[in-house]
């Protein structure tokens, strides 16, 4: 692939971009409220929205490293890098964010037979269908493998019973992907399936949990004797642990990318300073740190994305860049806080969800895994030191 | 990495743990020496020397990102050489002049045939805009008069680029360096390598050693500054590497309360900081050779950055490496002594932390 080639594309894309993304959604933001998440009952917030999602969708550019008959438009790194800045330039919002994006579809190219990836694939890149993840429980947060949720054969079907934690959007989504104990007398790690359930189904049900930052996202997930067809494991059965870190490895790389605040975006320190005018020292000193690790971590995170391409995945070292991405995005909305001072500390200040988004920034060191967690599997993993 | 790249790394590496392991260094440093000149003539044979001079000059032109892999590879075991003052610093100086005289010279880089020292601080810290050495005119030329301190690899030096104040500005100039006048002081440095006390009392200089314009060093100064960053920031990020290297093997190995100290969590977690933090260096020392590459007159901040990270990353190493080494560790038998002083005495050279850091900020418009 020559450099002109990448050059016609960029140039084909911006044109494209700019005859097809509507201008509503041109306004460089990208929030919670703005988030198109798809899924069977998404209603959307504007027609300009559901324009965007559905003219993205036709192209495969919702998930543009996919292949094409799973609805993807098969890019390789160099083009989607492209696109990705090009949607930056225009300060585009994303017409599509979803569980099933980052998570769920790298989890299924990897370990899903053909049939579950015609047939789960493309309503994901279509936005039609919207998934949650069923990883936590009570008993089995870092220590995930020791997940007790049980799933026991009858005929074709399994039958569900227990409980999952923490599930972000359990209440909006239309379905789970979830680890299910199979096989009680395994060994922890061996025992386990990564099994495909609808929310729909009878017996599952769903109970909000109201959150630090005032919002309620994340659920308790209730499994009632529910029925699932054994057809909807992914991977083996009792191997699904595997299919369960591949998925994390992702989950990892996505969350230590929104810490990151990279190259194209807008430094810190001009931020603090439009938002509390001048910096007191000690302040200052701190975001000029901040500022040579979100660029170094920027890098470091495209570097690891270039070398996938080329080797398949960046597997273990997603800790290090979860690790790094999330302390540092906390450390940034510390700063932010202390430049907002006391207008920072209401709900609906000036600054808006200032507040909102410095307590939301803690579960990022919590969620996919814990730094603590990330730091043991570098330790362990990457360094060799005894477990 | 590219091929290339890989194959420069591995023929360093196996070069250098043969040629110059740490105890290279402490030998040189018990026999009171500072230079290696068979050390230095096998660099030029392998075309090192001559990484950054023009090919129609003699030399391998091989670019910063090369330059990067090889001082990398140095401070991996602390390669006690004139590369960077020389080979990386005065070679970009000099090719940014089209005259026969520093094609000459830089020729000579090539070959091995020079040692090259640069005499831009006065003070405690690296500031060049703040040079008082002054360049008076006289006749066609000038009289240099004042005192450089920290010129690194100024005593085995053959010849020095001075920086100075002439009325029209700064200007840098190309003297031998035992030109009359000169007087040079070794100093007792900590990290046992060859850095200079420089006098200058009404040295004479003609108008042809003005390398570039009068009154305009900076046009030259600064590409030749930025090379010598980024090649120190990889050559702090191949000392971090080095010392954690000998850190992270040193926790599988020493056992205390019956196992390995390795076992122990709360030194588990921080060697894996350790180590990302290093990742994270890596990308921002591989950047500034690229940039270096590729767009030189858009690099400042890719070099401020590189340097910034290999200031904290090397820090961070080399305190790990003793504290987590016990008592062993601050013995001057064991090598990490060496890479902490090293450490010291690069995190100084051509700028500190603060002043990268400040370099990055201004152009990213705080
Ligand atoms: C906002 C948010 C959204 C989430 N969304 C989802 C979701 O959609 N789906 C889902 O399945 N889960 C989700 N989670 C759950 C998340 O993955 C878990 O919270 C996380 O894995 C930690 O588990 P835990 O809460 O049980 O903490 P614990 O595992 O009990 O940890 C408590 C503390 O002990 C530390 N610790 C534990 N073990 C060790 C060890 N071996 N060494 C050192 N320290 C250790 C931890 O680092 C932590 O600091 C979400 C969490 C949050 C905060
Ligand atoms: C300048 C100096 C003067 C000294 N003077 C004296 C003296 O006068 N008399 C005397 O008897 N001794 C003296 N000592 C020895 C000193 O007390 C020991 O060096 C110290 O106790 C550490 O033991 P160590 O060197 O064997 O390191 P180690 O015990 O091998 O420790 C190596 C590393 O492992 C860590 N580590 C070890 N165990 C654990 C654990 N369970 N959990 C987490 N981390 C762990 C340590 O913190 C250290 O970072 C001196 C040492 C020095 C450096």
């Amino acid at each position: 692939m020559s450099s002109t080639d990448l050059d016609t594309f960029r140039a084909e894309t911006r044109a494209w971009l700019e005859a097809n993304c509507p201008t509503e959604m041109r306004d460089g933001v990208r929030n919670e409220e703005t988030i198109c998440w798809g899924g069977r009952n998404w209603e959307f917030i504007s027609d300009a929205q559901r324009d965007w999602l559905n003219v993205m969708a036709a192209k495969g550019w919702t998930v543009p490293t996919w292949p094409v008959e799973y609805g993807g438009a098969g890019m390789d790194r160099a083009h989607d890098k492209i696109l990705s800045e090009e949607l930056v330039r225009l300060k585009a919002r994303l017409p599509l964010q979803s569980f099933g994006i980052w998570m769920l579809g790298p989890a299924l190219l990897a370990f899903g037979s053909h049939e579950q990836k015609l047939q789960y694939l493309p309503p994901i890149a279509r936005g039609e269908v919207r998934w949650c993840q069923g990883y936590s429980e009570p008993g089995a947060g870092s220590d995930l493998a020791s997940v007790q949720t049980k799933a026991d054969s009858d005929g074709d079907d399994y039958i569900v019973n227990g409980q999952k934690v923490w599930t972000s959007y359990a209440d909006k989504a239309d379905c789970i992907f979830a680890l299910v104990r199979t096989d009680r007398d395994a060994k922890k790690h061996l025992g386990i399936s990564f099994l495909l359930i609808d929310m729909d189904s009878k017996g599952v049900s769903t109970k909000p949990i109201r959150l630090i930052s005032g919002s309620s996202p994340f659920c308790e997930t209730f499994f009632d004797d529910v029925r699932v067809p054994k057809a909807n494991v992914v991977g083996m059965e009792h191997r699904g642990w595997d299919v369960a870190k591949h998925l994390l490895t992702h989950e990892r790389e996505m969350i230590s990318g929104g810490g990151a605040g990279l190259l194209g975006s807008r430094a810190l320190g001009a931020i603090l300073e439009e938002q509390g005018g001048e910096m007191d020292a000690s302040t200052r000193a701190e975001a000029l740190v901040c500022e040579v690790d979100a660029l170094a971590i920027g890098l470091t995170l495209e570097r690891y994305k270039d070398q996938a391409e080329a080797g398949g995945g960046v597997g273990d070292a997603s800790a290090m860049l979860k690790y790094q991405g999330t302390e540092l995005n906390k450390r940034r909305h510390e700063l932010l806080m202390s430049a907002g001072g006391t207008e920072a500390l209401t709900w609906d200040g000036t600054h808006g969800g200032l507040a909102a988004d410095w307590l939301r920034t803690k579960a990022n060191s919590i969620e996919g895994g814990t730094s603590e967690v990330m730091l043991s599997i570098v330790s362990r993993r990457i360094l060799g030191l005894p477990g | 990495m590219s091929e290339d790249e890989t194959m420069l790394q591995d023929a360093a590496r196996g070069f250098l743990d043969g040629a110059a392991p740490v105890s290279h260094l402490r030998g040189l440093r018990d026999a009171g020496k500072t230079l290696d000149a068979k050390l230095w003539a096998d660099m030029a044979a392998m075309g090192w020397t001559g990484v950054l001079v023009p090919e129609d000059a003699g030399g391998s032109d091989m670019g910063h990102a090369a330059a990067g892999i090889l001082a990398n590879e140095m401070g991996k075991t602390l390669v006690t050489s004139p590369f960077l003052s020389t080979a990386v610093i005065a070679a970009t100086a000099l090719r940014q002049v089209a005259s026969d005289r520093a094609t000459a010279a830089l020729a000579q880089i090539a070959e091995g045939k020079v040692i090259y020292a640069l005499a831009v601080d006065e003070g405690h810290k690296h500031a060049p805009e703040n040079t008082q050495l002054q360049a008076v005119a006289d006749g066609n030329g000038f009289r240099l008069t004042g005192s450089k301190g920290f010129v690194v690899d100024g005593s085995n030096a053959d010849r020095l680029l001075v920086l100075a104040q002439s009325d029209t500005g700064l200007t840098l100039f190309d003297v031998p360096a035992d030109r009359d006048g000169i007087t040079r002081t070794a100093s007792a440095m900590i990290d046992a390598r060859d850095a200079a006390s420089v006098d200058f009392a009404d040295v004479q200089a003609t108008g042809d050693d003005v390398v570039g314009t009068v009154g305009d060093a900076m046009t030259v100064l600064r590409p030749a500054l930025e090379a010598g960053q980024a090649a120190l920031a990889a050559e702090m990020a191949g000392l971090a590497a080095g010392a954690f290297e000998m850190t992270v093997a040193y926790l599988k190995e020493r056992k205390q309360f019956g196992i390995e100290i390795g076992r122990f969590q709360a030194l588990q977690h921080r060697a894996a900081h350790l180590w990302c933090e290093s990742e994270v260096t890596a990308s921002a020392v591989r950047n500034a050779g690229r940039m270096l590459d590729e767009d030189a007159d858009n690099a400042t901040m890719a070099v401020s950055l590189a340097k910034a990270r290999a200031t904290s990353t090397a820090k961070l190493a080399v305190i790990e490496g003793v504290q987590m080494h016990g008592g062993i560790g601050m013995t001057d038998a064991f090598d990490m002594g060496f890479f902490m002083k090293r450490g010291r005495v690069a995190a100084e050279w051509l700028g500190d932390y603060g002043y990268h850091a400040e370099r990055v900020a201004a152009a990213r418009g705080f």
